[in-house]
């Protein structure tokens, strides 16, 4: 894995939503262990990039790799490493919050008595110990939120792809969802194949967002995106 | 570079099945509705036929059509959690076998056409047979048929979910296609509740079409589902 030490690599990276382009020509290297922010206007194409890194959107055009693999080509070996947190919850209604870690945590094959410690111990970080046992369909927006990082990092995950991650939470779940989803250096956990966490986030605060990344990706509506090096 | 460890099959299966029971058992969204469904078409049948006994193929008619859209009722509805809650992506991401969602589907609207019969052939039964003998035969023919529904319509349904006009398409796709297996079904069931007690008249043969429809049907969804979940 000599190049791939960098766990993204994009080149002329392009979209398409029937005739209309939603992302073109982006180019990108980030290397492992780093961060990189997301910025741009609404309909710039920021959740359509994430989807084609999650290999739930194909390429239309251009080279994608994600952590060695070539996308679309290689997409089955992505599976169950990638930590994605979408505009949607991914949580089914009728289910507990605690119910939907715990199938998640079975559909990924995560030994039992592990899942249950690292459930227990995610929820109480982000304060929804108590409220575990409510349907989520009685959830409000920030608790599906909160519940939704849980499941996105159940398995720990070497990438993590988060499609604007505070949306809906107070500062208070801000802060704790650091543990969870903040920086790498941050994060209290490993990923499983003990290799360094990626981090990918869309943000629409671009003071925040370039204190906090490696890198800046800007995209913008029409015109070529922008890559650079944040200033620390 | 190493690729992730997949899940299992029989775990990820496992888990999806006791999902979408305990789903249902919760919430009560597809079986009451499809057995109510079930009832209230014999009822019409009853009054709308004027009799209260039926028998060969008639009966065989009569009980089949009312399974066939007691079962789209819950074609419709089985893949909806995992379209409307994102269940899809979730499971795309996932180390898990893309057919595992099929068979998973497939066993629960199994298990749900398996249910409906345990209360509705037992009412068919009181309001229309003379002689039950038939019945224990029957069962042998409604397990081949329901795995022939339950691939099918898993098939048709996960095409179906995607589309605004899933009602429509629904049935519209699973017709044409489920009318070999009635065929049979009905086929072998008519001798079953003949009025003078079942006769096996050809029974081996319709069978073997119901066992050979089941088994295209369960390849095909097995070897195409992988396609249906890309974007
Ligand atoms: N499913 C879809 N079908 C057709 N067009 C789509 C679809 N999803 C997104 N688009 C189009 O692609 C472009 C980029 O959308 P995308 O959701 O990636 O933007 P975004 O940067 O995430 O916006 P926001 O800040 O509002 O979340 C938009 O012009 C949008 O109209
Ligand atoms: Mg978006």
């Amino acid at each position: 894995m000599s190049q791939s030490e960098n766990a993204i690599r994009l080149r002329d990276l392009g979209r398409d939503y029937g005739e209309r382009p939603a992302l073109d020509g982006v180019g990108l290297e980030l290397p492992a262990g780093s961060s990189l922010a997301v910025l741009g206007p609404n309909g710039s194409g920021k959740s359509t990039l994430l989807r084609v890194l999650a290999s739930l959107l194909r390429p239309s055009r251009g080279e994608v790799s994600v952590l060695g693999c070539s996308l679309p080509r290689e997409a089955w070996k992505l599976r169950g490493q990638i930590g994605y947190l979408g505009h949607e919850p991914l949580l089914y209604e009728d289910l507990t919050g605690r119910e939907n870690l715990e199938f998640q945590a079975r559909l990924y094959g995560l030994p039992a008595a592990e899942a249950r410690q690292r459930i227990e111990s995610d929820l109480e970080l982000l304060g929804m110990g108590r409220r575990a046992d409510y349907r989520v369909s009685d959830y409000s927006a920030g608790m599906k939120q909160r519940i939704a990082i849980c499941r996105a990092v159940l398995h720990r995950p070497a990438l993590l792809l988060l499609d604007e991650p505070d949306s809906n939470l107070d500062p208070e779940g801000r802060e704790a969802a650091r543990a969870l989803i903040g920086r790498p250096d941050e994060l209290r956990w490993e990923s499983e194949a003990d290799r360094p966490v990626t981090r990918v986030a869309v943000s629409h605060d671009p003071e925040k967002a370039r204190a906090e990344a490696d890198q800046v990706l800007e995209l913008t509506i029409g015109g070529a995106p922008v890559a650079r090096r944040a200033v620390a | 570079m190493k690729s992730a460890r997949m899940t299992p099959f029989r775990q990820a299966l496992g888990a999806i099945v006791l999902k979408d029971l305990r789903t249902e058992l919760r919430t009560m969204r597809s079986l009451p509705a499809m057995v109510l469904f079930a009832v209230t078409t014999f009822v019409i049948f009853r009054f709308g036929l004027d009799r209260t006994a039926l028998s060969g193929s008639l009966a065989s008619g009569v009980i089949w059509t009312t399974l066939l859209f007691a079962a789209v009722l819950g074609i419709n509805r089985i893949f909806l959690p995992e379209r409307e809650e994102g269940g899809f992506d979730a499971f795309r991401l996932a180390p898990v076998d893309r057919p595992v969602l099929f068979v998973a589907k497939a066993a629960v609207l199994f298990l749900y056409l398996v249910v409906l019969e345990v209360v509705v052939v037992p009412v068919f039964a009181v309001f229309f047979l003379q002689e039950w003998s038939g019945l224990v035969p029957l069962v042998v023919i409604l397990l081949a048929t329901n795995l022939g529904f339950a691939a099918l319509g898993t098939l048709i349904s996960s095409m179906a979910v995607n589309s605004r006009a899933r009602d429509l398409l629904v049935p519209l796709l699973l017709l044409p296609l489920v009318v070999p297996l009635m065929i049979a079904a009905t086929g072998a069931t008519s001798h079953l509740l003949d009025a003078g007690g079942p006769s096996y008249d050809k029974f081996g043969t319709w069978l073997l079409v119901l066992g050979l429809y089941d088994g295209i049907f369960c390849l095909v969804g097995y070897a195409v589902f992988e396609f249906l979940l890309e974007d």
